[in-house]
């Protein structure tokens, strides 16, 4: 349950940055129905906001997005799905689902899997909706909102850090170096070559 | 051009999605591309907790942002839940505000 009420508060500010960047109440709502991956959502509306250009918007968030491409590979060998059912398996295929899914005892893998993805899709429109259509009436700033959305970003990158720390400082730092030389949006790409080193490696 | 934005990032994180359900589950056997598709996550939301608090169009600024990114590292560190977090971090930036 507490599940379901942090995707709230994190969709609802999803509603209200996706307003502040300029999407219309139906263009943040069609982004949540239809993209459905919080941090690739976050970095389209922040990369346009900031001014950037469609292709740098979408090639990060699209990116960010491939990790959803890893979980399905893990998800398909505990889940069964085909047909209309894979397509919809395909669209909640999440952290959040697959976190649970992986984590739930054998054989409740798929309920794991079906009761978070579609909790967290319903709970995550309404409250896209929510942020949205409030937006005009709060100020940004004045609640702290863009504060909230970098720590939502850091919170999704801790678990991460343990394992790939080397990797995410290299993006910070190119990150850094590339906001004042680079459009918006560029930057997150720009760190993306990060994980050359890692790879080259080995 | 938001339009074409939302239908083309909606697009490309689906086409992920439903590739990882429909390709063999050997694709993982290949260690570089595991590894690549574990890594470049941290990369990316590094560089977008960067740009988003201190990024100000082409400057680098250091304002209220700060405090929340603080805030939320401590309740992340104290394994806070994620609720708990942003809402923190969101209070913090705006009380910071209020008081300047």
């Amino acid at each position: 349950m507490s599940l379901g009420v942090a995707v709230g508060l994190y969709g609802t500010s999803f509603g209200a940055a996706a307003s502040a960047a300029g999407f219309s109440v139906l263009q943040a709502c069609a982004t949540s129905l239809l993209v459905f991956t919080g941090a690739s959502q976050f970095a389209l509306v922040g990369v346009l906001g900031a001014g950037g250009s469609v292709a740098a918007g979408v090639a990060s968030s699209v990116l960010l997005g491939g990790r959803n491409g890893l979980y399905a590979v893990l998800l398909a060998e505990v889940v069964p799905a085909r047909g209309a059912r894979r397509v919809a398996a395909a669209q909640i295929t999440i952290d959040e689902s697959t976190a649970v899914a992986t984590t739930s005892p054998e054989g409740l893998e798929p309920v794991g899997f079906w009761w978070t993805g579609l909790t967290v899709y319903v709970m995550w429109n309404l409250s896209t909706l929510v942020g949205a259509a409030s937006a005009s009436a709060i100020d940004p700033q004045a609640v702290g909102l863009d504060g909230a959305v970098g720590a939502a970003f850091l919170g999704l990158l801790w678990p991460r850090l343990r394992e790939a720390w080397p990797v995410a400082l290299g993006g910070a730092v190119l990150a850094l170096v590339a906001i004042p030389l680079t459009p918006a949006g560029v930057p997150v790409l720009v760190a993306g070559l990060a994980v050359l080193p890692a790879l080259v490696r080995r | 051009m938001i339009w074409t934005a939302v239908l083309l990032t909606a697009a490309g994180c689906f086409g992920f999605k439903m590739a990882g359900w429909t390709v063999p589950s050997s694709v993982l056997e290949r260690p570089l591309l595991r590894r690549g598709a574990t890594l470049l996550p941290a990369a990316l939301l590094s560089a977008l907790v960067m740009t988003q608090v201190f990024g100000e169009g082409r400057a680098l600024v250091l304002d209220a942002r700060l405090v929340s990114l603080v805030v939320g590292a401590l309740c992340f560190w104290r394994r806070l839940p994620f609720l708990v977090a942003l809402v923190a971090a969101a209070a913090a930036a705006a009380l910071v505000r209020a008081l300047a």
